[in-house]
């Protein structure tokens, strides 16, 4: 590798400049949170004055809030004070050396899902060298970006070299007093990533977390910032198709979506982190606030989601359809097993005029999981011509699991459209028995029938993803029939 | 191939197949006639593992292996294939899929290799030919708003895909216009062969006007009450089922 060239050199500096190596002791913070911890985060990281005010006003704010009740679902209180906020990536003397020291389960489970064996390594947290075949691609593709004008980077970063951008969009869509967990993470957050796209530029590729060789090891409050300026398009890919090595209890992020005049965003999640084990110990509280503005005319915020991990899921990726003509979109599939708990669904607020939006949601229970749909439809009085269309299917395997509806429906402009349909079945017996009896494995015949039940949001993704969606879906269910 | 003895099943408790036996060899077709409740579908569902059904007593021996003991994937993959009287609705699921993943199962199974979908395309298309079936068809979900007549049919082009040895159809004939019934009676004949064996579970003869039997029997009150060649069916259309019944308790 004597021939690297200099984007490369750069690239892997800037990661270990950035990468909490060197200064691993110092970055250890006790756990507590107070104002001191957020000025500590604050300097640590070299924020202008502006963003410390925000996180102390923030902090300010949330010692007023209480935690959120009404969620469906049920766990022990967490304590606040036991967490340690300078959560920030895990120190490379830490992680596994070798994929020999990570646990076989998870490399039992990347195996079936058909990761290559570097990008496993990546995905479990090694610290390896090979990691450097990606950094080399991830750097080709930043070379493009550039060239296109895209601004693609950590938050931190763009903190440090956009700062002009950070302050005119951060908080735009979920201000700091959103709700408890949005501004906890106002206060606390420690990474996470950025993008713009200027006016008119179609991203000339998918961009993903995946090529930001430290998303992996992101901490428990990240941030992610994509502002869509007229006329461009992005598709944005986040989350990573297998479980993550992470122990963290409370991931409590924030995504903020600004779409410009006739601008499209296209934001898909994979999620598989951790969900626990069969009786429920252990596993990731994903309690995540995700927003979208189609802050002008003829925008357009597209969600498509597949989430099969965490212990307890409770996010409602919204659009804000402001714009004239603007158009929101929710596709989502939700699959719970075990013990695990999910209240997921989306809120589409619409105020300009003929704004619409769709909303497909698909929930898949089995084992003792309890899975909700919960959605807000708002049509304000200025959105004459508004149309919202919702389906809302939920698949039960097994008779202890369940599935909820929460449908929230307001419409104060006469002249809008909302139509709500609902269904909920069982894996059928005869649709499992037709399978079989034309010899088709059990398990195969289930992961056929669920991949139906997805289509509709499954082709939504974008390709590679689909696929992998698909694989994930099949492990996520492995033996809850039968 | 199939031997059956002295069958007892039932369903909810309640006795439906009350010492049945039948002796299948490969290629023979037999009817199985009967009126409603004498336990012809119980036969097919018994014969093909379905859940619910709950053999009591006697033997079914299926090439020489104890086929009640096989659960009903493995029964598939050995070539017994059961075409349903109500062919299930699976949305979402294509048609070509499904398909393609039964036949690579029951390739596995043998031995041989699986085909891709190249190779998977050129046998389907030459099948769907036979039983004059549009291409759609393929891309539809599997049953999804197929009519009567087209479910029939599907599952008609599923055993000429999968070339069972052992077919159960059962009231096949049900629901269909006389064109249908022509098609599919086609169909099943052009799939006779001297190593196949076919069960055609019938309440009616007009079936049999189709496909000719080298058997027929007459179920009743869960076993096999008579058994004849074809002319016992054009009895049974003329004298009706009474008269088996009353022989039967005579």
């Amino acid at each position: 590798m004597s021939t690297r060239s200099p984007d490369v050199e750069e690239f892997i500096g800037k990661e270990y400049q950035h990468g909490f190596v060197t200064d691993i002791e110092a970055d250890t913070v006790p756990p507590g949170l107070d104002e001191k911890v957020i000025r500590l985060i604050s300097g640590k990281k070299k924020e202008p004055a502006f963003l410390l005010d925000w996180r102390l006003r923030a902090f300010e704010h949330w010692q007023t809030m209480r935690e959120p009740r009404w969620p469906h679902v049920h766990y022990e209180p967490i304590d606040y004070q036991a967490i340690s906020y300078f959560s920030a990536p895990k120190s490379k003397d830490d992680a596994p050396k070798s994929l020999d020291e990570v646990d076989p389960k998870l490399l039992e489970t990347y195996e079936k899902l058909g990761i290559p064996l570097h990008e496993r390594a990546i995905l479990a947290g090694v610290a390896v060298d090979a990691v450097f075949d990606s950094v080399s691609v991830a750097t080709t593709f930043k070379g493009k970006l550039a060239e296109a004008g895209v601004i693609f980077c950590s938050f931190s970063e763009a903190v440090q070299d956009h700062p002009e951008l950070i302050e005119a969009y951060l908080g735009s869509v979920v201000p700091y007093t959103d709700n408890f967990f949005a501004t906890l993470n106002s206060a606390v957050f420690t990474d996470g990533s950025f993008v713009y796209v200027p006016k008119g530029v179609r991203c000339p590729m998918e961009l993903s977390t995946y090529f930001r060789i430290n998303a992996a090891n992101t901490g428990q409050f990240e941030r992610t910032l994509i502002v869509a300026d007229e006329g461009s398009h992005v598709s944005y890919l986040e989350g990573c198709t297998a479980p993550m090595r992470d122990e963290n209890q409370l991931h409590a992020a924030v995504v903020e979506l600004v779409a410009m005049d006739g601008a499209e965003i296209k934001y898909s999640t994979v999620q598989n982190w951790y969900p626990g084990d069969e009786n429920g110990v252990g596993g990731i509280y994903n309690f995540v606030t995700k927003r979208g503005d189609c802050r002008g005319d003829r925008s357009k915020i597209s969600w498509t989601q597949v989430e099969t991990g965490s212990a307890i899921t409770w996010k409602y990726p919204s659009c804000i359809l402001r714009g004239a003509d603007s158009v929101g979109e929710f596709y989502s599939v939700a699959v719970t097993n075990n013990m695990q708990q999910a209240d997921t669904g989306t809120k589409m607020i619409h105020i300009g005029r003929n704004t619409r939006s769709t909303i497909v949601s698909k929930g898949i229970s089995a084992g003792r999981a309890q899975s909700s749909y919960r959605g807000l439809v708002k049509v304000l009085p200025g959105a004459h011509g508004a149309r919202n269309h919702t389906q809302c299917d939920s698949l039960l395997m097994g008779d202890r699991c369940g599935a909820h509806t929460f449908p929230y429906v307001e419409v104060k402009n006469p002249s809008a459209k909302v139509e709500h349909e609902a269904t909920t079945s069982k894996i059928g017996e005869d649709q499992l028995f037709y399978c079989l009896q034309r010899g088709i494995s059990e398990e195969d015949a289930v992961n056929m029938i669920v991949n139906g039940f997805c289509k509709e949001v499954f082709r939504e993704l974008p390709m590679e993803f689909a696929v992998e969606a698909q694989n994930l879906l099949s492990v996520s269910l492995e033996g809850a029939v039968g | 191939m199939l031997n059956i003895q002295d069958l007892h099943a039932r369903v909810d408790d309640r006795t439906i197949l009350d010492g049945l036996s039948l002796a299948v060899r490969p290629g023979e077709v037999h009817a199985i006639m009967g009126p409603n409740g004498s336990g012809k579908s119980t036969l097919a569902n018994v014969l093909a593992g379905r859940d619910g059904y709950e053999v009591t007593s006697g033997s079914v021996t299926y090439f020489g292996r104890d086929l009640l003991d096989m659960a009903p994937e493995e029964r598939a993959r050995e070539g017994l294939f059961l075409a349903f009287q109500y062919p299930v609705e699976i949305p979402g699921v294509n048609n070509a899929y499904l398909l393609k993943a039964a036949l690579n199962a029951v390739r596995l199974h043998r031995g041989e290799a699986e085909l891709d979908a190249f190779e998977f395309l050129a046998v389907i298309k030459e099948k769907m030919a036979l039983m004059h079936m549009d291409e759609s068809f393929l891309n539809r979900g599997v049953n999804e708003g197929f009519s009567g007549g087209e479910k029939k049919r599907n599952e008609i082009l599923q055993m000429a895909v999968l070339e069972p040895r052992l077919a159960v159809l059962d009231e096949t004939d049900s629901g269909l216009d006389i064109d249908a019934l022509k098609v599919v009676a086609a169909g099943v004949n052009s799939l006779r062969s001297p190593d196949r064996a076919i069960i055609l579970v019938t309440h009616y003869q007009r079936l049999l006007d189709y496909i000719e039997p080298d058997f027929v029997h007459v179920l009743s009150a869960g076993r096999i009450a008579r058994t004849g060649d074809k002319t016992l069916a054009l009895d049974l259309e003329e004298r009706g089922y009474d008269w088996v019944q009353e022989a039967a308790s005579a």
